[in-house]
């Protein structure tokens, strides 16, 4: 089946040509490559508000029945009643690539990715803009970050799993020189390699689990292909809903695995996944990549870096841990609640402590991306759709912060707080913003933190869907009679917003509020913002106070995509 | 969609957003433009004013109105399971709160007019002066907001705003470090208590999957459900129980009750009395009308006027007793004329929360009323009272005298005796008892203009805001029959004493709340009565006390022409009458408006709400008067009109108590014993410049300054019954107490949350580091071990491989053996 509509396309390949032609350009040629990389993002923006502002929930809402070669609807095998669905991918370009292995060259987005691009969107514009001042090889620079950008649209856009992982890696190659050639000079080599690393590890990790799923599957549909939906290549293929129309099939729930009698592979290998992708969502204790990264980065690729490459992590631990192996989602989620509550408690305790500006809005990253992975692990249709939008709000908050950050470390030299002071008296818009994803940081409301937090919270204090606890084949200790330790959660995590209202407010107070000490931050006055600085912060600014005020253009569509998660993991 | 926005069920959205809207116009757009931004932040206000009273005045006129009440709503977030509407609900609760706030919202806007046009501190931008009324307008709509909400979503919105308005409003003067220190303290406590509030604001929503007042307080159904230990909660409690408490905890720190009182008092570091008083009757009354929203979920399960209390019922009302006294006590001692109205604010919400502790709804509901048209007075009028003294300095200085009283420094006498140490001194000195610095303000002692010991005879200077402010105080110390505090304060001692007039519901035994409540309240009542009118003695009778109290005045002309002054600075007081009385009033011939605009502009503008208010101080309370009061129900009718209006807000109408002398009595008894002592002490015979306060003679020195040091009250205890530990008093409560107790509670916790964040720092560095960078470190070590073997050498290759096959031949031989 070939499909094209070529939006997702092009929001994929602007960046990539972009980064061609700027290599393509004589080396003096600063200014060109600078147009071009803001032409290539903003043209990427344009179509990622395209795509998010016309994709139709209702169309997703609809039953996706899945039918199979012979045009039957495939029900499930051991409930005649329950209809295996597929996910509803909209926008989408469908061409096979390699036929052999069942792979393909396949685009689309759900509800929660027309987020996620739109996210990149805003924050690579913003990060080129920012960039403008960067007079070191910036036509290498913005190359390297167009390719950075590409291969994380590439992760949210694709639909087929071997293409998801190929971009996957791709964001992590740029990544790397980004930091180790233009990043801060003191620990830009060590930060580079240590990203690299533990974020090769935790994929390879997943990797390895993905490919057990995916020869699984193929043997699955070889024993049943009455099951196998029309759509697939063969029985071996790596296409999302092919992998999933399997496990919703129990393909990866069959007892006595590796020998033992409760252990199925979904059981068994979604730690590997969920975790292996959960590292760069700055899982505990796989985070310490992120907050040394965010420092040692230069400022537009912390603002990927921290604002989107996490959600990759995240998104990545959601559509394949537990879209594709939901049994072990729900074995194991209720104890990865505690490695979330420990990131947001954790990470807010640390940013408390920091003298550094950058370690600070690196460790609240660390926290804030806790809240997300609790809302994955409530389960529920509340939780997780905090969590969306909690990837959104916070893409976009940190973003916000890093772009502030740079613009007074830029114009200070330094990054202790302690000798900063009273600039927002010079930089009044740039300490307006700091402000406003500071108080978007702790959950003020209307903003966006709070529209994001609260759904969490209530979503926690709820806790695992009755129909998954009350099920009496399915059962682990933690889960007996409801986890109403979901709500002890609730009153552990909510120090962390307490803290982070501390740490927010330590850090105006130090960096912006008090006296400017004139003498010694000449440059503060010499070199004003520039425009397009002002045009990235009121891009960014503008999300937070939108999306908390009317929360309906996003909340509808992340919930639309969630729902079937839901779905698929309270019905057994 | 036709929404005619004029109707009833929706004027509500307009009153809150064109404050809302003047926020973001002035921010934006016009912020450059001083006068214009003032102008239309005001001018949003008095429009959303007019809306509000019609709204009222169409409410009062409406029958059944409990029933039909206005509202409307739109779908606001939709999460599947979860639906969250945002509407607007005017119900009778509602529509006394739109009597009194944009009413009182106006009258700080004028008044804000007058008084930040002469703020002292430069502004040479004009940016603070329209960044002023932005902060002002975003909290007059957030407060709006929190009023009008038919939801607990929409209200915590309005709250949170609020917090951040008053974050910023404290801090306003971002140079200056205490007012900094000051607005995070305030932030932070609100904080505290908020996310409780937010916590408990998610537990309810997910036991009812709703968080519209309405849907849950007129259905006895919920309602009982969430009341039941057995159906709902955990930890042996109701559900009820715990969102009532963590709902009461957020409005312990937004009404700054025991224990997180201690933000307000600095709050006073605000710019103005108009922001002091934006916290103090504005954003802590909010706190107190959360908890009359949520009074049928705090009392559900519990039959309270039975005495079977509920958990938050419970905690309101001991810690609104204690507050009230313990505030009361502390308020007396104090000198800054700003901070005697900050404790009597925490004081009078201690009032409420103990009357709603103990089912005192429409008490409680009507204390808040009242007691928002006084306090606004009052802190309007210290304001006035305050800038006058300021004008009184700079005036002063004009004229030559250059020796005015300044802050007391370390070292130094104060004004009534003791010496005052300093921040960092040694306060157990031997036998002196010596106050230490007040309340957190580290770095000034009680500011000058402030003082009320400096103050004296400002009568005849500022005679408008001298009658004003005494329909305030008397207000506020609860003088019988006239004022409104009186009626108020009556109606919460009436149902205190139920027990007592109502014995048949009551078990005496049981009723253990309401006779703690009766006890607290009554004293405290006698002692509002005596600090109150302290103030007001000893500020505006008898004789000028100091050079500024001399020249306070509130008109503008003064220093626009100074060389003026220096021609005549000879010639001081008497010119300076003569000068005043040059601009020709409105009725004398030779008016010219803009000559007397120019000199009575800020005077105007500030003492006009004042007497606006001082109507209201007096007269709100009428509607409220027992329909069996004798003599006065002739002129009333036979109807408490603010019981029978409000009462409707509830599904199940309070009852109207029996009419009894014996709260009546209380209420006059506790008025009369404290106004006279404070007549005898400073009314009969003023204090005079440079005199000891007579309380330090009736109380003794050591009590003065252990209430001048708050908590020290513990001294005074042990100096009394302990002497033997006398020195275990000086060392450890004066130092030890005051510093360790509240504060110290405060900054433990601070110390505690940075050394966890110190510990997982170095975790962090050290473990998890460690770790991720030994793993890769080992590997380099093996790597460097393993490549020795590859020298290049053929005899070493050929070595390990003799070993390899010897080791591998060794193995098959094993295995063959």
């Amino acid at each position: 089946m070939e499909e094209f509509s070529g939006i997702l396309t092009g929001v994929l390949f602007f960046p990539i040509i972009g980064a061609i032609i700027i290599f393509l350009l004589d080396e003096k040629a600063k200014n060109e490559a600078r147009w071009i990389a803001a032409f290539a993002t903003g043209a990427s923006l344009a179509l990622g508000l395209l795509v998010f502002f016309t994709y139709d929930v209702d169309l997703a809402r609809e039953p996706h029945d899945v039918v199979n070669a012979q045009g039957d609807t495939i029900a499930d095998p051991e409930n005649p009643e329950q209809n295996l669905s597929s996910i509803d991918f909209q926008f989408v370009d469908n061409f096979v690539w390699v036929e052999d292995l069942g792979i393909r060259y396949q685009l689309g987005v759900d509800g929660l990715t027309a987020a996620m691009v739109m996210l990149t969107g805003l924050a690579s514009f913003a990060g080129v803009l920012i960039s403008w001042g960067i007079e070191d090889r910036p036509r290498e620079f913005m190359a390297m970050f167009l390719l950075l950008v590409a291969g994380v649209y590439g992760v949210f856009v694709s639909t087929d799993i071997f293409l998801l992982l190929f971009f996957y890696e791709l964001s992590i190659f740029p990544m790397y020189f980004l930091i180790a050639i233009w990043g801060w000079k003191e620990t830009r080599e060590y930060a580079a390699m240590k990203l690299t690393l533990y974020i090769l590890i935790g994929s390879v990790v997943a990797l390895v689990g993905l490919l057990v799923l995916y020869f699984q599957a193929g043997a699955f549909f070889t024993e049943h292909p009455n099951l196998l939906p029309a759509t697939s290549d063969g029985a071996y293929s790596f296409e999302f809903n092919h992998l999933h129309i399997a496990a919703q099939a129990g393909a990866f729930d069959i007892p006595g695995y590796l020998g033992f009698d409760a252990m199925t592979m979904s059981r068994f290998w979604f730690p590997f996944i969920f975790i292996g992708f959960g590292v760069l969502a700055g899982l505990f204790p796989f985070h310490n990549w992120s907050p040394d990264g965010h420092v040692a980065a230069p400022t537009a690729v912390s603002m990927i870096h921290a604002g989107v490459l996490m959600k990759l992590g995240a998104y990545a631990a959601l559509r394949l841990g537990v879209q594709l192996t939901p049994d072990g989602a729900r074995v194991h989620l209720p104890w990865i609640v505690f490695l979330a509550l420990i990131n947001v408690v954790y990470g807010a305790f640390i940013a408390f402590r920091q003298r550094d500006f950058k370690y600070v809005i690196g460790f609240s990253s660390v926290s804030h991306m806790g809240l997300v992975s609790l809302g994955f692990a409530t389960m529920n249709i509340t939780g997780m759709t905090g969590a969306g939008l909690q990837m959104f709000s916070h893409g976009v908050m940190t973003a916000l912060f890093f772009a502030t950050v740079g613009m007074v470390y830029d114009r200070s030299h330094t990054r202790d707080l302690p000798s900063l002071g009273g600039f927002i008296t010079k930089m009044p818009m740039v300490g307006v913003a700091f402000i406003l994803g500071g108080l978007v940081s702790m959950g003020m409301p209307p903003l966006s933190g709070f529209v994001a937090e609260f759904p969490i919270l209530i979503g926690l204090w709820r806790g695992i869907p009755e129909e998954i606890w009350s099920n009496p084949d399915w059962a682990t200790a933690l889960t007996e009679g409801g986890a109403e330790y979901y709500r002890y959660i609730v009153l552990i995590a909510v120090l962390g917003i307490i803290l982070t209202a501390a740490y927010v407010l330590r850090v105006t107070g130090q960096a912006f509020f008090g006296d400017f000490n004139e003498e010694r931050y000449p440059e503060v006055s010499e070199n004003p913002l520039r425009i397009q600085d002002r045009l990235a912060i009121i891009i960014l600014c503008v999300w937070l106070v939108v999306l908390g005020i009317y929360p309906p253009i996003m909340s509808d569509k992340i919930e639309s995509a969630v729902e079937p998660v839901v779905a698929l993991l309270t019905n057994f | 969609m036709d929404i005619n926005w004029l109707d009833a069920n929706y004027l509500p959205w307009l009153i809150f957003a064109l404050p809302l809207l003047s926020f973001v116009v002035i921010t934006l757009f016009i912020g450059r433009y001083k006068m214009l931004s003032g102008v239309v932040a005001a001018g949003a206000v008095f429009v959303s004013w007019l809306l509000a009273w019609a709204v009222f005045f169409k409410t009062t006129a409406t029958e059944e109105f409990g029933i039909n009440a206005y509202g409307s709503s739109f779908e606001w977030m939709d999460l599947g399971a979860a639906v969250f509407r945002m509407g607007v609900l005017v119900d009778p609760l509602t529509a006394v709160m739109l009597f009194m706030v944009p009413l009182a919202m106006l009258m700080i806007f004028i008044y804000s007019l007058g008084y930040m046009a002469a703020y002292p501190h430069d502004d040479p931008h004009h940016t603070r002066f329209s960044r002023f009324f932005a902060y002002l307008s975003l909290f007059a709509g957030a407060m709006l907001t929190l009023v009008v909400s038919d939801n607990l979503l929409l209200l915590f919105m309005g709250w949170e705003v609020m917090g951040l308005c008053s974050y910023l409003l404290i801090g306003f003067i971002i140079e200056r470090k205490s007012a900094y220190q000051a607005a995070v303290k305030a932030f932070m406590t609100t904080r505290v208590a908020d996310v409780f509030f937010l916590v408990g604001i998610g537990y309810l929503f997910a036991e009812t999957q709703t968080l519209n007042f309405r849907e849950i307080f007129w259905n006895p159904a919920v309602l009982e459900r969430l009341g039941n230990p057995e159906e709902t909660g955990f930890i042996g409690l109701s559900a009820a129980a715990i969102i009532g408490s963590f709902i009461v905890l957020g409005t312990f720190g937004k009404a700054a009750q025991f224990p997180f009182h201690g933000w307000l008092p600095d709050a006073m570091e605000g710019p103005t009395p108009v922001s002091a008083m934006i916290h103090a009757a504005a954003m802590v009354s909010a706190g107190v009308f959360l908890v009359v929203r949520m009074f049928p979920l705090l009392e559900a399960g519990g039959q309270v006027h039975h005495g079977d209390y509920t958990l938050p019922l419970i905690l309101m009302g001991v810690v609104g007793s204690v507050t009230a006294l313990g505030a009361a006590m502390l308020g007396v001692a104090q000198n800054d004329i700003k901070r005697v109205l900050a404790y009597s604010t925490i004081s009078q919400l201690g009032f409420m929360i103990a009357a709603l502790g103990i089912g005192a709804y429409i008490a409680a509901a009507f204390h808040l009323i009242t007691h928002a048209f006084f306090k606004a007075l009052l802190f309007m009028s210290s304001g006035a009272v305050i800038h006058a003294m300021e004008h009184g300095e700079h005036h002063a200085h004009d004229l030559g005298h250059h020796d005015l009283p300044h802050r007391v420094q370390p070292g130094e006498a104060t004004p009534w005796g003791a010496t005052y140490v300093g921040p960092e001194g040694d306060v157990a000195s031997d036998e002196e008892w010596q106050p230490h610095v007040p309340d957190g303000i580290q770095l000034s002692f009680v500011a000058v203009p402030n003082d009320l010991q400096f103050m004296g005879g400002l009568g005849k200077r500022i005679p408008v805001t001298k009658w004003a402010m005494l329909a305030g105080t008397l207000s506020l110390a609860g003088a019988p029959l006239i004022t409104a505090g009186f009626w108020s304060k009556d109606e919460i001692f009436a149902d205190s004493l139920l027990f007592l007039t109502d014995a048949e519901a009551f078990d005496l035994g049981a009723a253990w709340l309401h006779m703690l409540v009766f006890t607290c309240l009554v004293f405290a009542a006698t002692l509002t009565a005596f600090y109150s009118m302290r103030m007001w003695f000893l500020a505006f009778t008898g004789e000028p006390r100091s050079i500024m109290a001399e020249h306070a005045t509130l008109m503008s002309g003064h220093h626009s022409n100074e060389h003026e002054h220096d021609e005549h600075q000879a010639e001081d007081h008497d010119h300076e009458e003569h000068h005043e009385h040059k601009v020709a009033m409105p009725w004398q011939p030779d008016f010219n408006f803009g000559t007397w605009w120019a000199t009575y502009r800020d005077s105007a503008l500030m003492q006009g709400p004042l007497v606006v208010l001082a109507f209201f101080a007096i007269t709100a309370g009428w509607v409220g008067i027992h329909p069996d009061f004798p003599i006065l129900r002739w002129f009333t009718g036979s109807t408490n009109y603010y019981h029978d209006f409000v009462g409707e807000t509830l599904l199940e109408h309070p009852e109207t108590i029996d009419f009894s002398w014996i709260p009546v009595l209380f209420s006059f008894v506790a008025f009369g014993i404290g106004a006279t002592i404070a007549w005898f002490l400073y009314g009969r015979e003023p204090l005079k410049e440079n005199e000891q306060d007579p309380m330090i003679e009736v109380m003794g020195q050591p009590a003065w300054v252990a209430l001048q040091n708050r908590l020290d009250i513990d001294n005074v205890w042990l100096r009394i019954f302990y002497m033997p530990f006398e020195i275990f008093a000086r060392r450890v409560v004066a130092i030890g107490i005051d510093k360790e107790t509240i504060d110290g509670l405060l900054e433990g916790i601070g110390e505690v949350a940075t050394f966890i964040g110190e510990t997982f720092k170095r975790f962090n560095r050290v473990f998890i580091d460690g770790v991720g960078d030994g793993i890769p470190m080992l590997i380099g070590l093996g790597g460097n071990r393993f490549r020795n073997i590859q020298s290049g050498r053929i005899q070493q290759y050929l070595l390990f491989t003799a070993l390899f096959l010897i080791a591998i031949g060794a193995f098959f031989v094993a295995q063959a053996l």
